[in-house]
């Protein structure tokens, strides 16, 4: 049986304000429960393509999040689907303290105070974060800003997660300990990264997009053992390209 | 980066702290009316006022030596602003000094009125450092929010506080990067790269609240912020209230 698709995205162009391409003639259709990389250098169009997702941008074509159109109409409805993770925590947490981060989705959608209560206090503990309630989010590691982060979109109890450079600028530990945090949660993950560990170890299927254009689809085994392939969009070390 | 907060002692615990922010935010609004409006030279009065600030302080377990360190903030802004008051005031002449063409006199009713404005605003400022050091800044927005604040103006403050340590960091970045190429040899090119930095750091707080705009409107956003209340008004707000209203209407009914 095919399961269910998540996410269907027919012939997708985006063109940024100031003219530049940013994506061209997208196709690409993400099933339930799969976990998704999306890979490809910098300037690719990776978080391009996410804002898309949840209708932050809107390109020319038909993009569906489980059936249903990115449209104003649905907007409500997929914003609370799609859990949108942006890559500089420091833009997501824009509340005193972390309570109230992790609770602005809820609040929006119109929850009562003792389901939003619950949702916090759920979403904090599915990151490991209880207790930070009341800590301002400017104290914070970078780590635990990341995790806090994930924390004010599992809230909304999405079924879809989008997440732009989860692992960018954490340490080993902190990289590691997110990976698994990610593995944990039972959702469809679309993960926008240029860190292959964290692919390897977390997604069984890998999109190469470059230039704005997807340039490989593939399972992750055997697009990570494609060395060529991953040399000719700036993914491995090229050891012709730098002379040795 | 380390920073110092806006409302460094506001964990501490005390009876003023435990107050409703509401009830702090009338009270200081209340104060600061009172002594706006008592007539100018009404010294016994102002005496009143500042032992009712000293008992707040140490109601609020705050160093007093934090607070007047802190007050003194206010004194350039009012120096700046009364510095003139006794050279333009009639009346009794206390000083005056010719140069070249120009006669300048210091009047008695003209010194009077510069402190008058000083122990005025220095007043002001200590009640508003009781509030602030008595409040977390975001039970005061809430307090602010509750009382029916315009919401722009809540958001903006609550934004402004939650941002200003990031942009300072980022400057801080700059001029670290700055200084470490040697900034500062050439002096021609101080006030452009001066420039430059400002310029660039207001395209990227563009660029950020862009970005925030975007993870907020991934959450539902739709123009405006609903807080959770949880505030609640008890029996300590009311008789706090109610002393301060009395202490700040006696010297009005026993000196006027």
């Amino acid at each position: 049986m095919l399961p269910d698709k998540a996410v269907e995205i027919s012939g997708l162009s985006y063109i940024y304000p100031d003219g530049q391409c940013g994506l061209k003639d997208i196709d690409l259709t993400i099933f339930c429960r799969e976990s998704v990389a999306l890979i490809g250098p910098n300037g690719a169009g990776k978080s391009t393509l996410l804002l898309h997702l949840n209708g932050i941008l809107r390109g020319n074509s038909a993009i569906r999040v489980q059936g249903l159109p990115v449209e104003d109409k649905n907007i409500r409805e997929i914003r609370k689907k799609v859990g949108m993770v942006f890559q500089d925590p420091e833009d997501q947490l824009f509340s005193l303290n972390v309570f109230e981060d992790v609770a602005f989705g809820p609040v929006n959608m119109g929850f009562p105070e003792e389901e939003v209560d619950r949702r916090v206090k759920q979403a904090l503990q599915k990151v490991g974060m209880r207790g930070y309630e009341k800590r301002s989010s400017h104290h914070l590691s970078i780590g635990e800003k990341k995790r806090i982060a994930i924390a004010t979109v599992l809230s909304l109890d999405p079924e879809i997660l989008a997440l732009d450079e989860p692992t960018s600028s954490l340490d080993p530990r902190g990289k590691w300990a997110l990976t698994e945090l990610l593995r944990s949660l039972p959702v469809t993950k679309i993960i926008a990264t240029h860190d292959l560990d964290l692919v390897g170890c977390l997604c069984e299927r890998i999109v190469i997009l470059d230039e704005g254009k997807i340039v490989a689809d593939g399972k992750a085994e055997q697009i990570l053992g494609d060395k060529e392939l991953l040399k000719m969009h700036g993914l491995a070390r090229d050891t012709a390209a730098v002379g040795i | 980066m380390k920073h110092s907060f806006i409302d460094e002692y506001s964990g501490l615990d005390s009876f003023v702290h435990r107050l409703d922010p509401r009830t702090k935010l009338l009270c200081s609004l209340a104060f600061i009316l009172a002594v706006v409006l008592t007539p100018a030279g009404t010294w016994k009065v102002y005496v009143v006022y500042l032992l009712i600030m000293m008992g707040l302080i140490w109601l609020s377990h705050l160093p007093l030596k934090y607070v007047l360190k802190r007050s003194l903030v206010i004194f350039p802004f009012v120096i700046m602003i009364a510095i003139f008051m006794p050279f333009f005031k009639q009346g009794q002449v206390a000083a005056s000094y010719d140069i070249g063409a120009w006669h300048i006199a210091i009047t008695y009713e003209g010194l009077a009125v510069l402190v008058n404005v000083v122990v005025k605003s220095w007043l002001c400022i200590l009640c508003l450092i009781v509030l602030s050091s008595s409040t977390k800044f975001e039970e005061l927005l809430h307090g602010m929010y509750r009382l029916r604040v315009p919401q722009v103006f809540v958001q903006i403050t609550s934004f402004m506080y939650r941002y200003m340590f990031v942009l300072a960091d980022q400057a801080m970045r700059m001029q670290m990067a700055r200084d470490s190429r040697n900034y500062g040899l050439n002096r021609s090119n101080i006030f452009k790269t001066m420039g430059n930095m400002i310029g660039m750091l207001f395209i990227r707080s563009y660029e950020r609240a862009e970005r925030i705009y975007a993870a907020m409107l991934s959450r539902g956003y739709n123009g405006e912020i609903i807080v959770v209340n949880q505030l609640r008004f008890r029996l300590p707000d009311a008789y706090f209230a109610l002393t301060l209203s009395l202490l700040l209407v006696c010297p009005a009914i026993l000196w006027w």
